[in-house]
């Protein structure tokens, strides 16, 4: 079995994988290790929470984890490139929205020219103006 | 917060301005994924409590662009002093929540596809950057933070003949490529 790397956030990590008829098949056990999500009794978790499956059989095809699927589990976005053996697991537009309908600022952490690390959270207790802005 | 390539496309712009305020960078576009962001400059402002009290606006601090925006920077500076100072409330909540913009699923597939771009392109894999840059455009036309902001890794000038094209194409068909709120954006210059 080969591999392909998964991007979730910062981190990639690589899981064994195969292709099947145009779909990404993730090990099961390669999955669990790399991204902490495992399937059992028509369930997806991790150590945090359970999601129930409508059909846990769509997800799970010949020993392996369908990785559109699981993407659609937890109802994330995910960008697939085959040739390169990449994935990248975006986020989710419901809990996008949601988080922003609620008009709480979400917190980030990003960092200066000299690398250092600077939060939003740190600041509050002041009035913010944040301003996306760009060379381009 | 600047949404380029690389912290060294930024530098240049916050060595000069000297901020006293933090400058950060985000090439993962990090803040356009959490906070619907589509095209730069985009504008927040966030109170005491970390509420969103002004969402998504257009405001530029100069008015270096304002021969090609119509965008005075005054209106919104003005609002922003009287704002910080206590001189006028922020806006209503319910008028806050009417203005937020909110992503659909299309947008964010196209910053996932974004997303496998940019990681592709920081390993030097281009070709197939190239890909998921364009299909990233074509699933959310009207982010210019993928169409015109991934220009500058595809070897593409992002002020060059292919962006006016892309503009005269946007704004030919009628839609905005500046979209500030009502107050900012004034009524007639625009």
């Amino acid at each position: 079995m080969s591999t392909f790397t998964v991007i979730d956030g910062e981190r990639a990590v690589t899981v064994a994988a195969r292709l099947s008829g145009g779909r990404v098949l993730l090990d099961p056990a390669g999955l669990h290790e790399a991204l902490g999500w495992e399937i059992h009794d028509g369930l997806l978790c991790n150590d945090a929470m359970c999601i129930p499956l409508a059909d846990a059989s769509a997800l799970t095809r010949d020993g392996g984890v369908d990785l559109a699927g699981f993407a659609a589990a937890l109802d994330r976005a995910v960008a697939v490139d085959v040739a390169e053996r990449a994935a990248f697991l975006g986020g989710s537009a419901r809990e996008r929205a949601q988080a922003l309908a609620s008009q709480q600022a979400p917190d980030f952490t990003l960092p200066d020219l000299a690398g250092h690390p600077h939060s939003l959270a740190e600041h509050r207790g002041k009035k913010i103006l944040l301003v996306a802005w760009a060379s381009w | 917060m600047a949404l380029d390539k690389t912290a060294e496309d930024a530098r240049p712009w916050i060595e000069k301005a000297q901020p006293t305020h933090p400058a950060l960078i985000d090439t993962r576009h990090a803040l356009a994924d959490l906070y619907n962001v589509v095209n730069v400059p985009t504008i927040f402002w966030i109170d005491e409590r970390g509420r969103i009290v002004r969402p998504n606006d257009v405001a530029f601090g100069t008015d270096t662009f304002k021969h090609i925006t119509g965008l005075e920077s005054a209106r919104h500076l003005a609002a922003l002093r009287a704002w910080v100072s206590g001189r006028t409330p922020a806006p209503a909540a319910d008028e806050v929540r009417r203005q937020q913009p909110l992503p659909s699923a299309e947008d964010q597939q196209a910053r996932a596809e974004f997303g496998l771009g940019q990681w592709l392109w920081a390993q030097g894999r281009t070709a197939a950057a190239e890909r998921h840059f364009v299909r990233g455009g074509e699933l959310a036309p009207h982010d210019f933070t993928i169409r015109r902001g991934t220009m500058p890794m595809r070897g593409i000038d992002p002020m060059g003949p292919q962006f006016r094209e892309m503009l005269q194409s946007w704004v030919g068909a009628g839609r905005p490529y500046y979209r500030p709120l009502p107050d900012t954006a004034g009524t007639k210059e625009n």
